[in-house]
Order: C-alpha cells, then sequence, then structure tokens
C-alpha cells in the first residue's frame, strides 16, 4: 500500500464530528462487531484506535465516525475524499459477545451515540429486545439518531443541557427505568469514561450483566506496548488483546480515566503546532 | 603482514557533552585509515576461532583480508553471503562474547574489533552501491515471512536467494521489528535499518507493512493464497511488569512502549512528530539488561537524570560491557541491590517514588548468576516522576493465539523441531526470539538462516 488507504466518503454529522468512510478490503472482510482498527494519518502522525462503525466486506470499505478531539483526529478530519490515510491496521481486539440476552438497554454517550449502532443492530439480529438511550452534551451532538430509532424497540435521548429529551445524562435515564421496574438482563455501554463508570453504578446494585468498550491511550494494538493496560478485578489487561469490552463492574474507572489525561498538556501543544501550521499554508495559498 | 606493534583501533565516539541532548549515533565507526590499521592487526589464524564464535559463520579471516588489502567491496560481498544485515550486527551483535570472545588476540590482549571493521564494510557500501549478490534462478515457489525483524529479514533473504517468492507480512506500519521501534537512533540509526530493508527487498521480497497475520488473514488463508510455508519470527514483544502496586500510575511506561514512542513514533521530535512522551526530572529505569540500558539512555536526552535500578550487582548486568560504559559516560546513576516493591503517586494519578528493597545476593540460580534475596525491613524510597520497567520481553504469539494448533510452551514460545524448525502444524515453521524468548539480534539471525534451509528443503522435496 505505497499511497494507503482511500477516503471514498466524507460526511460532516455534527459540529466537530465526522464520519468518513475508507477503503480498506482486507479489514473489511474481517471486521466484526466490537472491534477497531488503528490508524495513522501521516508520516508524523500518532497510532490512535477507532471502533469500526460499519463495514461492507464487498465493497471493501469501513466506516468510522469520531470527534475531533486532539490532533490525530483533526487531521483525519481535514482529509478529503481522494486522500489517503496513511495507514490502516486491523481489525483488532476481540469482538463482542452477541446472543440473544433478552431484554437489553444499549447506551451511548456523546460519539458513543454511534458506536452503539453496531451493537444494537447485532443485539437486534440475534432476537433482543433492545431499548436504546442515547445522551449529549446538547442537542447537535446526537449522532445517527434517526437510524438508531428504526433499529431498536424504543429509544430515549437525554442531554446534559436539556436542549432534547430528558435534561441530565444517560444513567439518570437508565435509573429512571430501572426503578420504575423495568427489568434488563444485559446493558452495554460506549462512551466517555466517566458516563461508562455511572452506568457500571446504576446497573451494580440490581446485579445487570454490564459491558463496556474501553478507550485507553493506545500505540501498537497488538499487545506490545501496554499502554492501554487497565485493572479488571484487581488483574492487569490489555485493551487491544484482552478488550476492548470488559465487564463494567470489574473496571477501576479511577485509574483508566487518570491514565487518559496523562498527555492533557502535549495534546494541546501538539493541536496549537497543527493550528498554526494550517494558518501558515493558509497564508501562503 | 599482521603487526602486533599495532595499537588497537578505538571506535571513535561522539563527545559525551553532544549525546545528552541528541539522538545522533553514539559510535562514529571507523575511517579507511583506522579500518586498515586494525584489518592488520588480524593474526590470520589457519584455524579461526572467530568463526566458530560467529552464529552465521561469517569468513571473518577472509573479509579482514580483503579491508587489509583495501578491497573493500570483497570485504562486503564476503560478509553477505552469510549476513544479509552487516550494517546492523555490526553495530548491535555482543561480538565480545561471540567472535570477539575468541579471537587469540584477546587471550593476552586486545581482540581485533571485527564488530567495528563488519561496520565499516558495510557502512562504506552505504556510501559506494556495490553489486547485489546472485540470486538462484527463480523456482516460484511461495513462503510468508511474519514478522520483519533480525529473523524475518534474515529469513527472508536467504529463501530469496535461493529462488523462492517471499513475503514479509508486518503487523506494525513499517518493517524492522525490533531494530526500528525497539534500538534507539543514537545506537542503530533507523535510516540504516531502512536501506538493509531495501537490500532485502532488492532480492526479490515483498514486504507488506499494516498486515498483522492471524487476525487479518489466518494461516490457513496464507496457504490456501499458495504460500507453501510460513515461517513465523514474530519476535518478543510482550512486555513484562513488576506486578507490584502503583505500577499503573502515570508516568510508568513498560520498555516498550517508552522504546516504541521514541524510536518508531519518533516521540523525541515531538510536536514535529505527534506522538508525545513525558520525561520528568527524575527518571528511574528498573532493570540491568541491554533494554534498559537503551531506556535510560533515552530518558537522559530527553528529562534531566536518569538512576538504573538494578536487584543485582554491576557485575551481573545483562547489558553489553559497552552499553554500560557509555550509560556511566553519559552521566547515568546506577543503584544496585535494589528492587521496587511498589510506586507511590500524587493525588491526580502520577508517580512521584519508587519504594525500593534492599538485596543481597544469595546462592547461584540455574542461570549460574547469585540470585538476589530481598533483606527485611530494608525499604527505601527513591524520587521519580518518570519510570521506566525494563525487565524483559516475553514473545508474542498473537498470530497463532486463536489458532490453537501450533504448540506453545508455558512461556508463550512456540513449540518447533530443533532440526527443522517446523511446529506442530506442518509447513509452518518458526525462528528466533518467539522460539527462544528475548535474546539477541544475532542469535535470532543465526536460527532463521537455519530455519530458511530446512524450508527450501522441505518445499523442494514437494
Amino acid at each position: 500500500m505505497p499511497n494507503g488507504f482511500k477516503v471514498l466518503k466524507k460526511e460532516q454529522l455534527a459540529p466537530g464530528i465526522k464520519r468518513l468512510v475508507i477503503s480498506a478490503p482486507l479489514v473489511a472482510r474481517k471486521a466484526r462487531v466490537g472491534q477497531f482498527v488503528i490508524l495513522r494519518v501521516d508520516e508524523a502522525g500518532e497510532r490512535f484506535p477507532l471502533t469500526l462503525v460499519d463495514w461492507d466486506a464487498k465493497d471493501g470499505t469501513i466506516t468510522v465516525i469520531f470527534q475531533e478531539v486532539g490532533v490525530s483526529t483533526k487531521k483525519l478530519g481535514l482529509l478529503h475524499v481522494g486522500d489517503f490515510v496513511k495507514d490502516v491496521f486491523g481489525p483488532l481486539g476481540n469482538p463482542s459477545e452477541i446472543e440473544n440476552f433478552g431484554d437489553v438497554a444499549v447506551i451511548g454517550g456523546g460519539v458513543g451515540t454511534a458506536l452503539m449502532y453496531p451493537q444494537v443492530s447485532a443485539l437486534k439480529e440475534a432476537g433482543n429486545r433492545v431499548v436504546s438511550i442515547l445522551g449529549a452534551r446538547t442537542a447537535d451532538l446526537l449522532l445517527l439518531e434517526k437510524e438508531l430509532a428504526a433499529l431498536s424497540d424504543e429509544l430515549f435521548v437525554s442531554t446534559d443541557d436539556g436542549s432534547k429529551g430528558y435534561k441530565g445524562f444517560t444513567s439518570d435515564v437508565l435509573k429512571g427505568l430501572l426503578s420504575n421496574g423495568r427489568r434488563f438482563d444485559y446493558v452495554f455501554a460506549v462512551g466517555p469514561t466517566p458516563m461508562m463508570r455511572a452506568v457500571a453504578e446504576v446497573t451494580r446494585s440490581y446485579g445487570i450483566k454490564t459491558v463496556v468498550s474501553l478507550n485507553p491511550i493506545m500505540i501498537d494494538g497488538t499487545g506490545m506496548c501496554g499502554g492501554c493496560r487497565v485493572t479488571i478485578r484487581g488483574e492487569n489487561r490489555f485493551a487491544c488483546v484482552d478488550g476492548p469490552e470488559f465487564d463494567a463492574h470489574h473496571v477501576d474507572f479511577r485509574e483508566l480515566m487518570s491514565r487518559l489525561r496523562t498527555y492533557e498538556e502535549e495534546e494541546k501543544t501538539a493541536t496549537c503546532a497543527l493550528e498554526e501550521n494550517l494558518r501558515e499554508m493558509e497564508a501562503h495559498a | 603482514m599482521p603487526k602486533l606493534s599495532l595499537p588497537p583501533q578505538l571506535m571513535p565516539k561522539l563527545k559525551v557533552e553532544e549525546r545528552t541532548r541528541s539522538f545522533k549515533e553514539v559510535a562514529l565507526g571507523y575511517d579507511e585509515e583506522q579500518a586498515r590499521t586494525e584489518a592488520t592487526r588480524c593474526l590470520q589464524c589457519k584455524v579461526p576461532k572467530c568463526v566458530e564464535g560467529c552464529p552465521v559463520n561469517i569468513e571473518i579471516p577472509a573479509f579482514i583480508k580483503f579491508i587489509r588489502e583495501g578491497k573493500f567491496d570483497e570485504a562486503i560481498k564476503k560478509i553477505k553471503e552469510k549476513n544479509s544485515l552487516p550494517a546492523i550486527c555490526g553495530r548491535v551483535c555482543p561480538q565480545e562474547t561471540q567472535c570477539m570472545g575468541k579471537c587469540v588476540l584477546g587471550i593476552k590482549g586486545t581482540p581485533v574489533n571485527i564488530g567495528a571493521l563488519e561496520r565499516f564494510a558495510a557502512d562504506r557500501e552505504r556510501s559506494v552501491a556495490v553489486d547485489k549478490p546472485d540470486v538462484a534462478p527463480h523456482i516460484g515457489r511461495k513462503v510468508a515471512v511474519v514478522g520483519s525483524g533480525p529473523a524475518g529479514l534474515t529469513a527472508a533473504a536467504e529463501l530469496a536467494k535461493l529462488g523462492h517468492d517471499v513475503t514479509i507480512f508486518e503487523a506494525l506500519h513499517a518493517p524492522g521489528g525490533v531494530l526500528m521501534y525497539g534500538i534507539p537512533e543514537f545506537r542503530m540509526p533507523k535510516d540504516i535499518v531502512m536501506d538493509e530493508v531495501r537490500y532485502v527487498a532488492s532480492l526479490g521480497v515483498k514486504v507488506r507493512t499494516d498486515v498483522i497475520i492471524g487476525k487479518i488473514v489466518t494461516l490457513d488463508e496464507l496457504f490456501k493464497m499458495g504460500f507453501e510455508a510460513v515461517l513465523l519470527g514474530t519476535g518478543a514483544g510482550l512486555p513484562s511488569f513488576l506486578g507490584v502496586p502503583g505500577e499503573n500510575l502515570c508516568g510508568i511506561y513498560s520498555a516498550n512502549e517508552f522504546l516504541i514512542r521514541v524510536n518508531m513514533m519518533k516521540a523525541y521530535r515531538f510536536p514535529e512528530y505527534d506522538t508525545p512522551i513525558k520525561v520528568g526530572k527524575r527518571a528511574a529505569v528498573i532493570g540491568g539488561g541491554n533494554v534498559a540500558m537503551d531506556a535510560a539512555r533515552a530518558a537522559l536526552r530527553l528529562g534531566g537524570e536518569v538512576t538504573v535500578i538494578y536487584r543485582r550487582t554491576d557485575e551481573e548486568m545483562p547489558a553489553r560491557r559497552e552499553e554500560v560504559e557509555n550509560a556511566k559516560d553519559e552521566g547515568i546513576n546506577f543503584l544496585f541491590l535494589a528492587a521496587p516493591v511498589r510506586f507511590l503517586g500524587d493525588e491526580r494519578g502520577w508517580v512521584k517514588k519508587v519504594e525500593c528493597i534492599q538485596m543481597k545476593l544469595g546462592e547461584p540460580d540455574d542461570t549460574g548468576r547469585r540470585s538476589p534475596v530481598p533483606m527485611e525491613g530494608s525499604e527505601f524510597e527513591v524520587d521519580a516522576d518518570t519510570v521506566v520497567v525494563a525487565i524483559g520481553q516475553k514473545p508474542n504469539p498473537l498470530a497463532v493465539r486463536n489458532e490453537g494448533r501450533v504448540k506453545l510452551t508455558r512461556y508463550g514460545t512456540i513449540v518447533v523441531n530443533p532440526e527443522t524448525y517446523e511446529t506442530d502444524l506442518e509447513g509452518v515453521f518458526a525462528a528466533g526470539d518467539i522460539v527462544t524468548g528475548d535474546a539477541t539480534v544475532i542469535s535470532a539471525m543465526g536460527a532463521a538462516k537455519k530455519a530458511a534451509e530446512a524450508i527450501h528443503k522441505s518445499i523442494m522435496k514437494k
């Protein structure tokens, strides 16, 4: 792959949130629900993981949806249709355990509302009754709401600012349903770490099996670096090869959240450097 | 004629003050005059012991003679008959325990610096193009090599020279394996690794990156694609951790993560390169091997004070003496007979201190080294805001993890027939650290060469 992996489609889903369809035939052929890829946008780029939202073995394409939060996602968002992503590596991680649990709740927060799509789709296909709970900071940032509504048996929306649906968090919605007597056999959550932790706390007292898709800092994705290590039931696990999905009730979320902040300062430095480069390029253009 | 009176030629090195803030190569290599002088010291033994000490049996006296005579093209050709990666081996082989360890001049004085001469011949070739070696007529049998480190590159080159159609599958985005991600620029410049990879490619070997065998393509699929043999050379790339409390605090890296960030992702050039690394005022590196030395010297170039914490003494350190001396010259501190028992952090989850326990040396263990014994009640604290855990790497069986048909030992290494290098699964071979556990570049290359011959035999029988 001398040029890399071609961007075939690009779409802005919400402010700062983009969907890319990328040509990656080998990855598309093997991808399963719950797996991720590691991308490197250009020669100077970081390796960073993105969960696969969709794939098409026939067309040889994969779909990723991402929020432009750091230098790498910003760079990815700058690519146009016809441009190449330098490296797409995967599919990595273990596929989700999809079975007919019965009544399930799938919860997504922020960009996680997009990442829950393949879960909802697979869980429906397996015969589950699926309640989807979507949450975002504000109504603009809710993703794939229509698609998820079409797939789910029921759908709830929450926003932090109350601009749509329930004003508050997805975990509050779940808590409300449970305290009103709703019963779930299985809960899946994907999104910001504090949200996943809150969901885990809600379901813990009900003893509901709860699985979360973790997003620690990762480099190689093959078990080499140990950067993505998380403490599960007091033991070290690598999210890349042992995960990325784990039993939420055994995850040390506090440690994960602190490790996720390791490079806060450097993220700012790198983003500033990128923005400065862009301004210079514009000035020359 | 050899002149015993000639002084051994010292390897010129970058000045210490230039090293501590730069990733430039430290050992600078001989110039022509030095190389020829050093070559003149060789006694040209009739029964050369040095060759016995070389895992790939380079005809050492022969190439040294060429250097002495100024026939540098012939010298490199002679080396490449046996070794496809001389610029690498000349730099990172532990010659002192191999070829040079056997040199008869070493009995009473200083052995010939064979490593430096190999490197000279290889580096000179990089600046002056030399003809490719003869490649046998194309046989057209397809062989897949999994991993592009020392074992993979060597096996691929050997098989290509025998006329096979070889494809290397590399999981990471750049070929080279540990040479790329593990060994820092100041010891193994990446341009040189890439040149060696290009040389292997020039023999007709195809190199495919971003392909992880076992995940994206299974072994069965490789056979369906027409490959008649598969060589697993996936190395020892899994990090070991101490398993003590606090090891997941921020600022604590496995040596692999630390070195991958620095070497492969070029974090030392952040923010020109996007991958960051954080090295604070006081870094502690746990371990005493070559990887620990690499991590310590990289940390020194990126931060402040660096202390290596090792549970035995200076004498037992498994790192090459040369690298220990380099580390000491550069101002790295060593704390011997100490082992971490836990890491202490601040309220934000960042490491601040390493709590160590004093050790004393007890009886020799099965490796012959005296094993360290903790001294009860001797705990003490060392300040550290960055920690690198460099206590060894484990084999990476990801390629066969879901396979279930390739037999692994309890250490995760792959079991092979020692004669044929074949695993339990017909047509699947393995060589290098994935078989032996973490060892040296050259031992992996030596095994890969033999495995390539075995693969050739096996295919040609079909």
